[in-house]
């Protein structure tokens, strides 16, 4: 069995403290409580000394036992004699006063309401300029482009167009079916009240066009996508690739971003259309299935409710989610810190940020054209 | 009268990712107390081998041995009773972005302890304290220097007081001051503790400021080139690459701590 830790003290004149210390001190043992040591120290206590003949064996367990005593000791201002504790504790007891390193940061931990609020409101007017300014940078970063000088490799833009593209098509193709079900079987309970059952069609094929579609494509894109970039680029800068790029004078938002932003806007467009058929499609399963419909029936419905431009209205929409998403993504990768936790930060806020940004600008387009 | 065993062993080591070897036939031995370097150039295995020694990669071939014990051929329970034996500063410090220097400390007490929550708070604070970062405990990795980073890592490294410590390029990334320093903090935590240490290194001067024995890994060779203290090495070994390495690239055998 260890023996346990253990400690005595004796006065051997009414100035003078020894301590013995023995057993085990480590941290699988208990340690004895001090307070009776403690409360020996008065005014009249002048010297205190440490035995250690009995100790066996210690770590960190009994330095921590030592420095309360040692600071209960500093307080009466009793002489410290530390020569009979192990040579390793008394080094490591020194190394530990030692003076190290200033916190510079101790008082703004313990700010007022007032100082939080206020750095609240810089922080917050902060990011608002980086937004804005980021703006700023991608249109002066899309300008060579006009002119027929591409700030980015090819390669690395065809590259994204295929991740937002061909790639993103089987759970476009899953998310799309199953909303156009799930549309279509709302309007059936309905419908089939009224015997208007046929008007399903209508339904799903104007709410894929004008809403679902590009809606759904930009939310899937949004958590696929922009939340990707986030962590690219968010990478790229604890890697330092971002400081790199811009000290042999390249412009990371036209060389990494407008890549991806163009890609977005290129092929969002298309997801919408693939997105729009998939629904209308899923519509049809329950139109044929459950309320007697012929499938050509269906799709002849569905086209004559149907118009072109509100098609165009869904296209246009789906562009400008495409550009938002990219803005989001490559805006809050750049924003990274410098750690594993800033890129996590970042991809989510990428995500949340797309999201609102989708819902705030698709309410905004539809009022616009309604009104 | 018996020696006493050596704390860490390699036999006959050999490491290899999938068909490709890096190192064959590591034999060495460290004792109790020794500070001990693995050296060699850039992509010869060092930190390969540190992963093998605490049970971060198994051996293709070989074993690594702590006391009298087979490290590779422990159950999982029994390797990670080793483990805790052992403290590591990685190469980056590593530690936890998500967590105050406190939370990063406190970790292993909490997880291999049953110490109450004050006691763990004390320890951490000392152990803080140890490496001149006293009031730094509710501060994040993020809000700190690279010197700074690397000092709190190897509080967490110590946390548990281990009977080894593994340092992975504990200069790497630091000025010649903190490099200087943290030598010295190792050279004292080595001291107090009475911890064995290993140190991957290719920083001469540290090497020559601390080191009590070592192993050199070559590249070319698939292997090691010679075991023993680094500053015998440099006057008696004849090897032309551990020569050419110890007194970089001069041939004089002289000793640089700068």
């Amino acid at each position: 069995m260890t023996p346990q830790p253990i400690f005595t003290f004796r006065h051997p004149d009414p100035e003078h403290l020894v301590v013995s210390l023995g057993g085990v001190w480590t941290l699988r043992t208990d340690t004895p409580d001090p307070a009776e040591l403690l409360a020996t120290m008065d005014a009249t206590t002048r010297h205190l000394t440490f035995i250690c003949t009995e100790l066996v064996d210690w770590d960190t367990r009994l330095l921590i036992f030592l420095k309360t005593i040692i600071a209960a000791a500093r307080k009466q201002q009793i002489d410290i004699n530390l020569t009979g504790l192990p040579p390793g504790a008394q080094r490591l007891l020194a190394l530990a006063e030692a003076v190290g390193e200033k916190s510079t940061y101790g008082k703004t931990l313990r700010a007022t309401i007032v100082t939080r609020v206020g750095r609240l409101a810089i922080t917050l007017f902060e990011k608002i300029r980086e937004a804005t300014a980021f703006i700023g940078e991608i249109v002066l970063a899309f300008l060579p482009l006009l002119i027929g000088k591409s700030p980015f490799r090819a390669r690395d833009f065809f590259s994204f167009v295929q991740a937002c593209g061909a790639e993103s098509l089987p759970i476009v193709t899953l998310i799309s079916l199953l909303v156009g079900v799930i549309l279509s079987f709302v309007g059936a309970v309905q419908l089939q009240m009224f015997g208007a059952q046929i008007y399903v069609a209508n339904l799903v094929g104007l709410g894929m066009v004008l809403e679902m579609g590009a809606l759904m494509s930009g939310v899937i894109i949004a958590g696929r996508i922009g939340a990707a970039y986030a962590a690219q680029l968010g990478t790229m800068q604890v890697n330092e690739e971002i400081d790199a790029l811009r000290t042999i004078g390249i412009s990371p938002v036209g060389f990494l971003v407008l890549p991806r932003m163009l890609a977005l806007m290129l092929m969002l467009p298309l997801l919408c259309i693939y997105a729009d058929i998939m629904g209308i499609l899923g519509g049809s399963v329950i139109g044929v299935t459950m309320l007697d419909l012929s499938l050509v029936e269906y799709l002849e419905q569905t086209r004559k409710s149907i118009q072109l431009s509100q098609c165009g209205q869904g296209l246009f929409k789906s562009a400008v989610f495409g550009v938002l998403i990219g803005y989001a993504g490559c805006l809050r990768g750049m924003q990274c810190g410098r750690s594993a936790l800033a890129v996590g930060e970042a991809t989510t806020s990428a995500v949340v940020t797309s999201i609102v940004l989708i819902v705030v600008s698709d309410s905004i387009i539809t009022f616009i054209i309604n009104f | 009268m018996t020696a006493p065993p050596p704390a860490l062993t390699v036999k006959e080591l050999t490491m290899a990712y999938g068909s490709f070897v890096l190192q064959r036939d590591l034999s060495f031995s460290i004792a109790r107390g020794d500070i001990f370097v693995i050296m060699g150039g850039n992509g010869c295995g060092k930190s390969t081998l540190l992963r093998h020694m605490i049970g971060l990669k198994p051996p293709a071939a070989g074993s690594v041995w702590y006391g009298e014990e087979n490290f590779w051929e422990l159950t999982d329970e029994g390797r990670a009773r080793v483990v805790r034996k052992a403290g590591v500063l990685y190469q980056s410090g590593a530690l936890w972005s998500s967590m105050t220097l406190a939370e990063n400390v406190a970790l292993p007490l909490l997880h291999y302890t049953e110490l109450p929550e004050s006691v763990i708070r004390e320890i951490v604070t000392f152990k803080l304290s140890l490496v001149g970062l006293t009031g730094f405990e509710e501060f994040y990795p993020a809000e700190l220097s690279g010197g700074m980073r690397k000092r709190a890592a190897l509080a967490r490294a110590i946390a548990l007081d281990p009977d080894f410590l593994f340092f992975d390029e504990p200069s790497a990334g630091l000025d010649p001051i903190s490099a200087r320093n943290l030598d010295e903090l190792i050279l004292e935590l080595r001291e107090s503790l009475g911890a064995t240490v290993i140190i991957v290194t290719h920083e001469l001067a540290s090497i020559y400021a601390i080191a009590t024995n070592s192993v050199f890994l070559d590249i070319d060779s698939k292997t090691m080139l010679a075991t023993g203290d680094p500053k015998t090495l440099l006057q008696e070994c004849s090897n032309a690459t551990v020569l050419n390495f110890l007194t970089r690239g001069t041939g004089k055998r002289e000793i640089r701590t700068v």
